[in-house]
């Protein structure tokens, strides 16, 4: 089985070395790949089409750093995890970051010696319901069968908020999200819980998507974010400050498609994002250009985000929480200087 | 060299030196190899924990007593999201035990079956036990376990049941349904005539034995004692006023309440692990009848020894002793292949502990010693059990 062999992995791995993996830079420099961990298929976050193109928010984050680092976002390995096997694959050095619609909690954060890196979509659990039940209220859901998949906040998430309420409900546990799909159109369960940003795309793979309508409740905090491993800190600032530089680019107006000529602009802020002033890279140990880079040929926060989840995309997802600060969300960048 | 004269209590034949002893040897290198081996698997378990420790992952046992958070579709023990992960192990232990038993149970009744009507003279009956054992070994398991669960995909929501008993038996996607038995005042009394009728049952079998070694007389313990084990608590129970009232399920909301369930989840893997091993429980029935040559029958009918008789008292015997060892490698594979839950959400031992609970806390290595002890040890059972049984029907000389 796959999974043994991941958790075999990461404990053979550990048993050989303790700081084998301070130097991700130079082990993604010198291989000339980035490996990144990915959800095995999510619509609108990590996607893989009948051709092999990878699509997604997630997908584009892991092209980011490879742009931000090797100077091309084409440079990425994308390793398709479920949600048991992420964390193992990250630790044992099997991938060098894991991008995978992952909630940023406290135990994985402290517990595990793994860092996140910040937060690429903000997010919080939902119910999708079959519509024949008529519920209009999470607040109605109890005794109900819900399904869920193993390994996910999702699964502690729907434990509190039914001991909150004082409702009882039964859990069923599959493995992969088609799984958890499929049991829910087979009526195993009444109610599917999952991030709200995924319910859409699940309901959007049913045989009959209009037999199930999403509730109004959100239940949960999930800020999902790309994670490294703890202890190799200069990669974990490569990373972060990639993040930054897509969010600070859309705050500034720097697009994909207008880089090249915003090199030249006069508003200073821009140039040392752009590569043109200051030593940023440098201090990063990457070139000079690497922001240039990353939107160049990923685009900035925003244009990732409407590419993939917005409003024309099949998902549709309003900005909401993921605007910048300066918009009413939560998306904000600490400045480059 | 030692000299032997210097050692006068060492007997004369035992010329050598205590290090050129076979025995003293043995022994020595024996030792020595478990503390090496031991010493061996400390350290690697030791160094690998020091190792994660430096590298920030939390390690230790101490996570076992913290509250799980998370919700177990079935339990044999109480449980619910307020328990420990202790507590999930418990849960899942026992779960893994559970559809191990119940399988083992029928896969042999099955593969008995099957065995012995391959060899019916029936032709249909042979051929129809032949295309079973041919089909079924031949499918990957996981296949149809998958085949299992998903049959039971169609099955109705809760509100469109199938009433095989109007009321009381009910089956849905949801599972199946029957209705609880409630114990009530006076029911001790039926519990203690069936343990009267198990002591007077061994009690009978061993006079019996006695009788029969002693005059040659037969007496049919075994259907008297089945007689007594259902006859004397079902008397005491009608006498007593029947104090047991049923539960039944009820459909409250979404799902049906009450009464008692067997959830879809348990019935696929159930069925796949029966079906599956009994194919090869049947091979091995087959051939060890097989294996007690045809003489053996005809000099029991010789002496005049009716055909029943001679199936149990000479032949099977000695067919089980060709067939008790591989069928405890069946034993081993159904324990052991019941991990194949996770694939369609039973909650056994490997989907709650080494899954759920492994990634809730991340501590994968305890968690993944934990569940290769109980592996370990339920197969090492499995095993011993089976030698012991192995002993008592192996050959009696006299
Ligand atoms: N954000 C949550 C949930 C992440 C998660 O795995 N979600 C599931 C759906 S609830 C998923 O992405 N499944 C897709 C797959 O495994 O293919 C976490 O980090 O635990």
């Amino acid at each position: 089985m796959k999974k043994s062999i991941t958790v075999f992995g990461a404990m053979a791995a550990t048993m050989i070395a303790t700081s084998a993996f301070a130097g991700t830079l130079e082990d993604v420099t010198a291989r000339g790949t980035l490996s990144c961990g990915v959800n095995t298929g999510l619509p609108g976050f990590s996607l893989q089409d009948d051709k092999g193109n990878w699509t997604g928010i997630d997908v584009d984050v892991c092209r980011a750093v490879a742009a931000a680092v090797l100077g091309d976002a084409t440079k990425v390995r994308f390793v398709p995890l479920t949600a048991k096997e992420r964390f193992t694959a990250l630790q044992s050095g099997e991938i060098d970051m894991l991008s995978r619609n992952t909630t940023w909690t406290h135990t994985r954060d402290t517990s595990l010696g793994l860092n996140f890196a910040g937060v690429n979509y903000y997010d919080g659990q939902g119910f999708l319901v079959q519509k024949a039940l008529g519920v209009k209220s999470a607040k109605e859901l109890d005794g109900a069968s819900v399904c869920i998949q193993a390994g996910t906040t999702t699964e502690l998430n729907l434990a509190d908020y039914f001991r909150l309420n004082g409702m009882k409900y039964s859990a069923v546990v599959y493995d992969t999200s088609d799984q958890t799909r499929e049991g829910f159109e087979a009526a195993r369960c009444d109610i599917l819980t999952s991030d709200q940003s995924q319910l859409y795309a699940i309901r959007s793979k049913m045989a009959d998507p209009t037999s199930a309508v999403v509730l109004p409740e959100v239940i949960s905090k999930e800020p999902l974010g790309p994670v490294v491993r703890q202890g190799d800190d200069a990669w974990f600032n490569i990373v972060k400050w990639t993040l930054y530089a897509q969010v600070n680019a859309e705050e500034m107006g720097v697009t994909s498609a207008n880089a090249m000529e915003m090199k030249t602009a006069a508003d200073p802020n821009v140039k040392r994002l752009l590569g043109t002033e200051g030593d940023a890279g440098a201090k990063l140990g990457i070139s000079a250009d690497w922001a240039y880079n990353v939107v160049s040929q990923v685009g900035n926060y925003g244009e990732m985000f409407e590419r993939n989840v917005g409003l024309k995309t099949p998902l549709a997802i309003a900005r909401g929480l993921n605007a910048l600060w300066n918009n009413g969300g939560l998306q904000y960048a600490p400045p480059i200087r | 060299m030692a000299d032997p004269i210097q050692q006068p209590d060492v007997d004369s034949h035992s010329k050598t030196a205590i290090w050129n002893d076979p025995t003293f040897r043995s022994i020595t290198f024996q030792v020595l190899a478990v503390v090496v081996l031991g010493w061996f698997f400390y350290t690697i378990f030791s160094n690998t924990l020091h190792n994660m420790e430096s590298r920030g992952i939390t390690t230790g046992f101490a996570f076992l007593d913290n509250t799980s958070g998370f919700g177990i579709l079935m339990s044999l023990i109480e449980y619910d999201e307020t328990h420990t992960y202790g507590d999930t192990f418990i849960v899942g232990l026992l779960n893994t035990l559970l559809v191990s038993v119940v399988g083992i149970i029928t896969a042999t009744i099955i593969g008995f079956v099957m065995g012995v009507a391959r060899l019916s003279k029936n032709w249909l009956i042979a051929k129809i036990a032949t295309v079973y054992v041919e089909s079924l070994r031949n499918i990957p398991l996981l296949l149809q376990i998958f085949f299992w669960y998903a049959l039971m995909r169609t099955l109705p929501p809760p509100r469109g049941s199938i009433q095989l008993i109007q009321d009381a038996v009910l089956l849905n996607g949801r599972g199946l349904y029957m209705p609880a038995p409630v114990p009530a005042d006076g029911f001790g009394f039926v519990n203690i005539a069936l343990l009267v009728a198990v002591i007077a049952s061994i009690v009978l079998v061993k006079w019996t034995k006695k009788r029969q070694e002693a005059t040659g007389q037969l007496f049919p313990a075994y259907w008297t004692s089945l007689g007594m084990i259902v006859g004397l608590p079902l008397g005491v129970f009608l006498i007593a006023g029947m104090p047991m009232s049923l539960d039944y399920p009820v459909l409250k909301g979404f799902n049906f309440v009450g009464g008692m369930r067997i959830i879809p989840e348990f019935m696929a893997l159930w069925w796949a692990l029966s079906l599956y091993t009994a194919t090869f429980i049947a091979e091995i029935v087959r051939a060890g009848i097989l294996a007690v040559s045809h003489g053996q029958t005809e000099a029991a009918h010789a002496l005049g020894i009716p055909n029943g008789p001679t199936l149990r008292l000479v032949v099977i015997p000695q067919a089980m002793r060709v067939i008790i060892p591989p069928l405890t490698s069946q034993y081993l594979n159904l324990a052991k292949n019941s991990s194949l839950a996770t694939a369609i959400g039973y909650p056994d031992l490997v989907g709650v502990f080494m899954g759920t609970t492994l990634n809730q806390t991340g501590q994968a290595v305890e968690i993944v010693a934990m569940t290769m002890m109980v592996y370990l040890v339920m197969s090492l059972s499995i095993s011993a059990l089976m030698n012991w049984f192995n002993k008592r029907m192996a050959m009696v000389e006299r």
